[in-house]
């Protein structure tokens, strides 16, 4: 065990490496050994999160099993001022996790114990490097289970789905994240704990449960987690429809939305998606179909049946060549085994694929879409799209081939373009998978510097000396202005007549 | 008109901030006994009217700060859809900024979420007269730290709410309101199974006699729920939960301090004297009673939660429960980054915030 008298050694000077060594120095006296992980070949596991196309090594690992533990690696960081890269299961889209060379990444791997399931109050709390199907399934016994539903979410922790606010095929009628975790445990950069929110519905104050979903790493590392849980619903229909035309597909979502009916899911695949899963897992579904829409309904068996009724209807008033309907457990989840597969099914047709996350309002869908194939045809790269119709959250998967020399480039201005169209569309750059390094030109798109400011300022209150996960999820104004980037405003750019490249 | 509007706010703001000036920003003036006495100059956001942007196919409706929130509901029954967390007016005058502002939910609030859970977008004039924008009109956004969120509930504290977007939901088929006679035992268990069952409940009243359970949904779902349910049938129910909402039963009439207990649904009674009535299946409970604040908040907390002295004089004291040293520290430190100058409604949800 440290003394106390070692813990308070004055901050190191010297370079970022020197900084780094003097801290893990300090670590070795107390940390298990189990708990630090150096070797450089065992290092590169930690490289990349589900982005590969930006990867760096860090500088070292370590991985708590206390909270305790996490207090006193952050205040180490703290005094040494070595960055600290606070790490889930690494399956997020957007390099969130991406390590700095010079510091560590906190893994939170070991924190995976379901620590109370309190089914009278339906709440269960659990550590943040808890998969999100385990709670579900811990909850099962108690006909209970976890509503957001990451397609990553076999993989993808509860601690990384709260810093993306995470999102998924229920979140359409359930919500996103945030709206289904009511407390949070967060150790601040400096070693202390906030506890916000907890087992009652409410917490006094400003909502900074709120303000830390979402938050991707940068304000503080959570280390515990109080979940909602809901009721199974007594029974589920899957419809699938398919359809000669994209555009119409679209209107057959506004229109269920706008008759009333709130789907549990509502997800669209376009034709090369389609064909894509079919091949792969074979779901049994239309490969001569521009668009497919799967819709899900819960509730009682009879109000699942009417309003399959009504859905079936418009479908077919929107235009769909034909719907079918799934009620019994196998065939519903052979309608979900092609979606849910769906970015490994394109993982197999297309040495790389880049995916996007913009999200639009849903009466737009149909334009940006035509956009978004307008826009692949001037940068020669296909587009898969698979998505979250029912909230407009897009996601245009890019085929490229990394081998190829300026390929990623290319796929890349051709991403910044897409999200261009949605901030235009009145939408948003990210609407699940978050900014990480990967958006942070985009970002100088959707926010003025004057809202940057305060998300900068933000970041300073928590985190005053900038060592939780430094340079990612907001642009420097400097960033922005070299960039030249024009903020959106109002949902028009200036010039919309100038051609832009 | 609105841009106008701003513009005045905005100077009078610049104003205020360049001399030190307080303001109590004021909407209807409904909810001032909310949170602690504010001193300052009003600040009418009254001007600031109008529906901005509203298609019942998009589940979404944008509108300025100061428009009537009757006016608001009334324009989203007519094309069938509500907000979904049916939040008190507490007087006829109530704006959608105020509404957002005080984040008090209605009897909905634990089947269908907070207003914090359906605010989509801000834009906010902060206490240096800048306008800013957080947010937007989609469902689903996380670029940026949620900065529009914790504006709910905020108490004004961090700026004006000049237009706000919240999501909507579709008005369900069917309501219906059964009534039954049950002690405390039989209400908590009564309530316990419906918590843990998928049942269309939105809302819940007790008063120590007669438990009230709002069924909606599709007309089959509250049919059989109703059935499985039991007690009697209330032919009209429209009024009774107008009346929990804006506090207007008998009940609440009483010269008492009115307290709120936010707490786990299922907590055991709460070993306080006094009169108790609850909401939100067991969620919100409501306590007349002359015990002092300190026995109330620590009641409140050792049973998972927390108090707010809803109605009553706080003298100099807190009306929420007192937040934690470092929760506190951020509090201060966040104020400041909206508000410099302490201009709005300062000391309304804490002293010295
Ligand atoms: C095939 C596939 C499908 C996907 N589908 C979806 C989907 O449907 N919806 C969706 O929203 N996302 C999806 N994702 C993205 C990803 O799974 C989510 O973003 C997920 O929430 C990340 O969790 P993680 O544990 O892997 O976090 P990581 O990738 O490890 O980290 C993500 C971010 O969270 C931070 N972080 C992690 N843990 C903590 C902690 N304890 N405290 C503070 N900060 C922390 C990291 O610093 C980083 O910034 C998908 C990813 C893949 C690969």
């Amino acid at each position: 065990m440290l003394t106390d008298a070692t813990e308070k050694t004055p901050p190191t000077r010297g370079s970022a490496a020197e900084r780094l060594q003097a801290m893990l120095a300090e670590l070795r006296q107390w940390l298990p050994a189990e708990t630090l992980v150096t070797h450089p070949q065992e290092l590169r596991a930690y490289e990349c999160d589900g982005l590969p196309a930006y990867r760096r090594v860090p500088g070292a690992v370590v991985i708590p099993t206390t909270e305790d533990q996490v207090k006193r690696i952050l205040a180490a960081a703290h005094r040494h001022r070595v960055p600290v890269v606070a790490r889930g299961a690494g399956t997020g889209l957007s390099g969130g996790a991406l390590p700095d060379p010079d510091g560590i990444v906190l893994s939170m791997a070991r924190f995976n114990r379901i620590l109370s399931i309190d089914p009278v109050n339906r709440i269960a709390r659990v550590q943040p490097g808890v998969r999100n199907l385990a709670i579900s399934e811990a909850a099962a016994p108690h006909g209970l289970y976890y509503a957001p539903d990451p397609s990553s979410q076999i993989a993808c922790s509860i601690g990384g789905n709260v810093a993306e606010n995470a999102g998924g095929v229920h979140c359409l009628k359930y919500g996103l994240t945030v709206h289904n975790v009511q407390g949070l445990r967060v150790v601040t950069p400096d070693g202390e704990t906030l506890t916000l929110g907890g087992e009652a519905l409410d917490t006094p104050g400003y909502d900074l449960l709120a303000l830390l979903h979402g938050s991707e790493g940068m304000l503080g590392v959570i280390v515990e987690i109080t979940v909602k849980l809901l009721p199974r619903p007594e029974d589920v229909a899957v419809l699938l429809a398919a359809f000669a035309a994209l555009p119409a597909a679209a209107d057959a979502v506004a229109g269920i939305i706008g008759a009333g009916i709130v789907p549990a899911g509502l997800e669209m695949m376009d034709n090369p998606a389609i064909r894509a899963a079919e091949d792969f897992v074979h779901a049994g579904y239309p490969v001569d179909a521009a668009a497919i829409l799967l819709v899900e309904l819960d509730g009682t068996t009879e109000s699942v049946e009417a309003q399959a009724r009504r859905v079936r209807e418009l479908l077919q008033r929107h235009g769909a060549t034909r719907v079918d309907t799934a009620r019994d457990p196998q065939t519903r989840a052979r309608f979900w085994a092609g979606r849910k597969s769906a970015f490994p099914a394109v993982g197999r047709i297309s040495p790389d694929y880049y995916c996007m996350d913009g999200t639009i309002p849903r009466r737009r869908l149909a334009e940006v879409l035509q956009g978004i194939a307008r826009l692949s045809r001037e940068f020669g790269l296909a587009v898969v799209n698979v998505f979250h119709a029912g909230d407009g959250n897009l996601h245009p998967l890019i085929l490229y081939d990394a081998a190829k020399p300026g390929e990623l480039e290319r796929a890349e201005r051709f991403g910044t373009r897409i999200l261009e169209l949605c901030v235009q569309a009145g939408g948003t750059i990210t609407g699940e998978h978050g900014v990480g390094v990967e958006k942070l030109d985009a970002m100088c798109v959707q926010f003025a510097p004057a809202e940057l400011e305060r998300f900068h300022a933000v970041k300073q209150v928590f985190d005053p000396e900038g060592l939780l996960n430094p340079g990612k999820a907001v642009p420097s104004l400097h960033r922005c202005a070299e960039l030249g980037a024009m903020h959106v405003h109002g949902g028009a750019l200036p010039h919309p007549e100038l051609p832009r490249f | 008109m609105a841009e106008a509007a701003i513009a005045r706010l905005r100077e009078r703001v610049r104003e205020a901030a360049a001399t030190g000036t307080a303001l109590e920003i004021v909407g209807g003036g409904t909810k001032r006994f909310y949170g602690r006495s504010v001193y300052g100059e009003p600040l009418h956001t009254t001007g600031l009217s109008g529906i901005v942007h509203h298609e019942p196919s998009e589940l979404f409706v944008t509108v300025l700060g100061g428009t009537a929130l009757a006016q608001l509901e009334a324009r989203l029954a007519e094309t069938g859809q509500m907000l979904a967390f049916e939040p008190p007016h507490f007087g006829a005058a109530a704006t959608v900024g105020g509404m957002v502002a005080a984040g008090l939910s209605g009897p909905r609030r634990p089947w269908a979420g907070a207003v914090r859970d359906h605010l989509l977008g801000v834009r906010v004039l902060d206490g240096t007269g800048q306008l800013l924008h957080f947010g937007g009109e989609v469902m689903k956004n996380v670029a940026g730290y949620d900065l529009f969120r914790p504006m709910a509930g905020a108490l004004g504290t961090l700026g004006v709410l000049v237009e706000v977007t919240l999501k909507l939901v579709p008005l369900p088929a069917q309501t219906e309101t059964r009534a039954l006679a049950l002690d405390q035992a039989q209400m908590r268990s009564t309530l316990e199974r419906l918590w843990r069952s998928p049942q269309p409940v939105t809302a819940t009243w007790y008063d120590g006699e007669i438990l009230y359970v709002r069924l909606a949904g599709e007309a089959p779902d509250v049919a059989a729920a109703a059935r499985r349910l039991g007690g009697e049938r209330l032919p009209d129910d429209t009024a009774l939960w107008q009346d929990v909402r804006e506090q207007r039963l008998p009940w609440f009439h009483d010269p008492r301090p009115l307290w709120r207990l936010s707490v786990p649904p299922a907590a055991p009674q709460i070993p306080l004297p006094g009169d108790w009535a609850e909401e939100w299946s067991g969620a919100q409970r409501w306590l007349l009673s002359d015990s002092d604040a300190e026995s109330v908040r620590r009641a409140a907390a050792s049973a998972g939660g927390h108090a707010t002295l809803f109605r009553g004089d706080p003298g100099e004291d807190e009306v929420f429960q007192p937040l934690a040293a470092p929760v506190l520290h951020l509090h201060r430190r966040l104020k400041a980054i909206f508000d410099p100058h302490g201009v709005f409604n300062p000391g309304r949800l804490y002293a010295g915030l």
